[in-house]
């Protein structure tokens, strides 16, 4: 077996993202042993990349009065086109609130009610003098209210930076710079995970009570994606590999309506609820034509195919990358741009060169977030093995549906951090450690092997050009608007590259933490994801929210008002799909107020 | 139309290997537009050499994982554009960090070492309590702290500066902004005396000579000379008072 190092831990939470410190603070506040592993220092996980801001029912601005839990329940009801969870959406709207005021008490500089004069929409705004110093909220896409509230452009960076100060001062055991590679299971039971060290490459053995993934979404599998690099979905794929827990919903996939061209960086929606405007090639304003009510502020998913619509109609702008939009943020002015939309400004200038004080940016619908992910009970509790959770966007908790609200993604991550985090440590102080040490060794062997037949390069497949495939299949066939042939394009080719996958030859020797090696380890569970992504896609033929079906075109609560979960079987070549519903408490299906159902699904463009 | 060929000289390092010496390697390629030195450096893993270790995470000018020299100068390599650069580029890991390969350096671990030995958090024994409103909090005041709070951690002051080459437990300039940022918050409830504990030594805000060099290195442009100058007044004052009281 050789030699490797081995940690026992109470609980165990791979991924230090938002979602993961907030689980692990509140363990570790239960007097439990908590340690916490991540890809890179945590301050650098994804997180920290959010600029917007998150959402929560404070109601002290004055476009945000009389909002309540109540209207940000049904808002996330009906941006998830009815595809959530209820019960989780409605304990989710009535922590929020109060997850915001732990994050201000532990140290977060949220912006904060002013009386300065602001106009918007040709409106000026006039607060409340008794509400001012109390929490701003800035405006969001498919919101009743303004709710959003934000740091200026670096939301997600001070939650994250103040998250991980309180981490800091538990003391909580933090582990960089590793990956898990599998998790240790009997079929029933997860006691830890198999980790490879990615300073040396030398693999780890973590034993833990409770096992919680916290490891994001999957946003590199398309290649152009407003994600962080990292985030390849490997959490998601190690719970997939059990054979026993199913993921939720892979085929709600959201994509945001302005990745900056061609980098795909991320334009945040800050820009368009602060006032932005999407023009066409002829600099005409489309939206309110498409969406007369919410203009550039309906949901993402709607805000997306009406852009993809009027390029198709014939209004894009050619460039080298395929044809693009505009975002015009011109008329908020040089100090609105340079202060609370600084990061964008920044952005503008750095990777395009273009000032968005005087230009315009360009513009497109990019892959952005991942409403699937592993399914869990509405206390993280994933499907399918004792001892195991999941939460943030790695999970399927379904807070989302089939389409998440901006801003209710950084709030999920430490609502749930809150909630699923005292029900692990509730959970874990009952439960004892009995690990056989052959079940360990078994898994790290498996572990081992594969890492040494990649060393042996016998294979014959290049990975970057399996990536390369894998992004193809997906960013032509399973995007924004989809259609039977063109998902069963996708199946086919990702089955090919599923089988290739087991032939990767790597072009260097693989020694140590070489990170060809580290890809090649990764690549085959980010294919099977892909493929389970397509799947889903295809075997569900109506539209809800992001997914959206040309050929079937309308939702379909009679047949589809239900999850998907798919399972991927020991030695099976593919996901196979179950169903379940999905729970109602209080609101019917009905009518979103926007989107084709309301407007149309024809362009009402009178230009 | 073909753009210019580029040269990367490259700094190699392979801690499997440390008899082979850290050196310089050549890589050559094409220029393309909007070409920045993570497309470059992504690049020549995948097509030349797929041994080639670097860190990028955000590529967006977000996270700091991406700090090196290029040309000898500190800076995020995600957002330096290809057009901006000369015909041969140097490339060498920061300075001062420990290095794990090639162009990859800890700074993690640095960091997280210089804040909990800053212990950067709100010290603040009060409960928080769930069901109360907010502290106010004027808007003006939740700016400065922003101001400071916008460090990304990439470790380019750091890299830069002469104290920080010459002494391994200088916080630096990124050290004495996160006390800043303490120091403006009022819900932090330590006094100066505490943070002179933390502070106010030749590993804290007085081993700096004040040459700057961090000031013009940061890439996101925290005001660094200025929370210095803030730091080492409070400080000083701290002092004084202290040998007074003494
Ligand atoms: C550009 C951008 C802007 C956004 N803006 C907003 C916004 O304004 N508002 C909003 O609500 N949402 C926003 N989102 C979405 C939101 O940022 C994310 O959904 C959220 O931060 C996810 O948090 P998380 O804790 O689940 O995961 P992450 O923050 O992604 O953390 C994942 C962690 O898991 C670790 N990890 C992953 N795999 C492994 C492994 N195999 N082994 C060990 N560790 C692993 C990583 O190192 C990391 O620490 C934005 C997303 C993007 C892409
Ligand atoms: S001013 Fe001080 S902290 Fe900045 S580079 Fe010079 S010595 Fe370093
Ligand atoms: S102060 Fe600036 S240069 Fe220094 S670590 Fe922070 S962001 Fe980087
Ligand atoms: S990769 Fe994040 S700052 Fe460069």
């Amino acid at each position: 077996m050789g030699q490797y190092e081995m940690f026992v831990t109470d609980v165990l939470v791979i991924g230090a993202g938002l979602a993961g410190e907030r689980a692990a603070i509140e363990s570790a506040r239960n007097g439990l042993n908590v340690t916490l592993l991540s890809l890179v220092p945590p301050r650098r996980s994804h997180s920290s990349a959010a600029q917007g801001g998150m959402q929560a029912s404070l109601g002290n601005t004055a476009m945000g009065k009389g909002d309540s839990p109540d209207v940000h329940f049904m808002d996330t009801v009906k941006g998830s086109d009815w595809g959530c969870e209820q019960d989780v959406a409605r304990i989710f709207a009535d922590t929020a609130p109060i997850v915001m005021r732990e994050m201000a008490h532990w140290g977060v500089p949220w912006n904060r009610v002013t009386l300065e004069k602001r106009v918007y929409d040709g409106k000026e705004i006039h607060e409340d003098p008794e509400k001012v110093g109390l929490i701003s909220a800035r405006n969001f896409g498919g919101t009743a209210k303004w709710r959003t509230c934000y740091t200026s452009d670096g939301t997600g960076h001070t939650v994250l930076y103040t998250m991980d100060s309180i981490v800091q001062k538990y003391g909580i055991t933090v582990h960089d710079r590793v990956e898990a590679l599998s998790l240790i299971h009997d079929g029933e039971t997860c006691y830890g995970a198999i980790v490879r060290d990615l300073r040396t490459g030398q693999l780890r053995v973590y034993t833990a009570k409770s096992t919680v993934i916290a490891t994001g979404g999957y946003g590199r599998l398309y290649g152009a994606s407003t994600n962080a690099v990292i985030n390849e979905g490997t959490g998601m794929s190690i719970a997939y590999d059990t054979g026993v827990v199913p993921l939720g919903n892979m085929e709600a996939v959201q994509f945001h309506p302005t990745g900056i061209v061609p980098s795909w960086i991320l334009i945040t929606e800050g820009a368009r609820g602060d006032g932005g405007y999407l023009l066409d090639k002829n600099g005409y304003r489309f939206m309110p034509d498409y969406e007369p009510n919410k203009k550039e502020l309906a949901s993402r998913d709607v805000v997306s195919r009406r852009m993809i619509q009027h390029i198709r109609a014939g209004y894009g702008v050619d460039s080298p990358y395929g044809q693009h939009l505009w975002l015009d943020i011109r008329h908020l002015g040089a100090k609105h741009i340079n202060t609370n939309l600084r990061e964008i400004a920044t952005i503008c200038r750095q990777f395009n060169g273009i000032d968005p004080v005087h230009e315009l940016i360009p513009v497109r619908p990019t892959q952005h977030y991942s409403m699937g992910g592993i399914r869990t009970n509405i206390d993280g509790q994933a499907y399918g093995l004792k001892n195991l959770w999941a939460l943030g966007e790695a999970a399927c908790w379904d807070l989302h549906g089939f389409n998440r609200l901006g801003g209710n993604s950084l709030a999920e991550t430490v609502v749930a951090g809150k909630i699923i985090g005292e029900k692990i440590a509730e959970y874990t102080k009952d439960v004892s450690l009995k690990v056989s040490t052959s079940l360990v060794e078994d898994h790290l062997l498996i572990q081992q092997k594969r890492i040494e037949q990649l060393r042996e390069r016998k294979g014959t497949e290049n990975v970057y050009d399996l990536r390369n495939r894998m992004e193809h299949t997906l960013n032509t066939n399973v995007h924004v608007f989809r259609t039977e042939e063109h998902l069963l394009e996708a199946v086919h080719e990702l089955q090919e590259l599923n089988e290739r996958a087991k032939y990767i030859k790597l072009r260097g020797e693989g020694k140590g933490a070489d990170p060809e090696l580290a890809f090649a380890l990764r690549l085959p569970g980010m294919i099977r994801l892909a493929l389970t992504i397509a799947t889903g896609a295809l075997a569900r033929t109506e539209s809800r929210g992001s997914h959206f079906r040309e050929d079937y075109p309308k939702r379909d609560d009679e047949n589809w008002l239900k999850r998907t979960l798919a399972y991927w079987r020991e030695g099976a070549k593919g996901p196979e799909l179950e169903y379940e519903p999905v729970k109602i408490t209080e609101s019917p299906p009905g009518d979103r107020g926007y989107g084709e159902a309301t407007a149309g699904a024809k362009p009402l463009v009178k230009q | 139309m073909a753009g210019r060929e580029l040269t990367f000289r490259i700094m190699r390092y392979n801690p499997e290997t440390p008899e082979v010496k850290p050196h310089l390697q050549d890589f050559k390629l094409f220029e393309e537009p909007g070409m920045t030195l993570f497309v470059v450096l992504n690049k020549i893993r995948e097509e030349q050499d797929s041994s080639l270790r670097f860190d990028f995470v955000c590529r967006a000018s977000i996270c700091g994982s991406c700090g090196m020299l290029v040309n000898g100068r500190p800076t995020l390599a995600c957002r330096t554009l290809t057009k901006d650069l000369p015909d041969v580029t140097t490339l060498l890991p920061l300075p001062v960090f420990k290095l794990l390969g090639d162009l990859s350096v800890d700074t993690g671990t640095w960091f997280r070492e210089m804040s909990i030995r800053t212990e950067s958090w709100v010290h603040d024994d009060s409960e928080f309590d769930p069901t109360k409103q907010e502290e106010r909090m004027d808007n003006e005041e939740a700016l400065k702290i922003y101001e400071a709070e916008r460090c990304i951690e990439c470790g380019c002051c750091i890299g830069g500066c002469a104290t920080a080459n010459i002494r391994p437990g200088f916080i630096g300039a990124a050290g004495i902004n996160r006390v800043a940022r303490f120091m403006v918050d009022p819900r932090d409830k330590r006094t100066e005396q505490e943070y002179f504990e933390v502070v106010g030594s030749e590993d804290g805000v007085f081993g700096c000579i004040g040459l700057m060099a961090c000031d013009d290195n940061c890439p996101v442009g925290v005001p660094l000379r200025g929370q210095i100058a803030y730091v080492r007044r409070k400080m000083a004052s701290a002092g004084w008072k202290m040998k007074v009281g003494r």
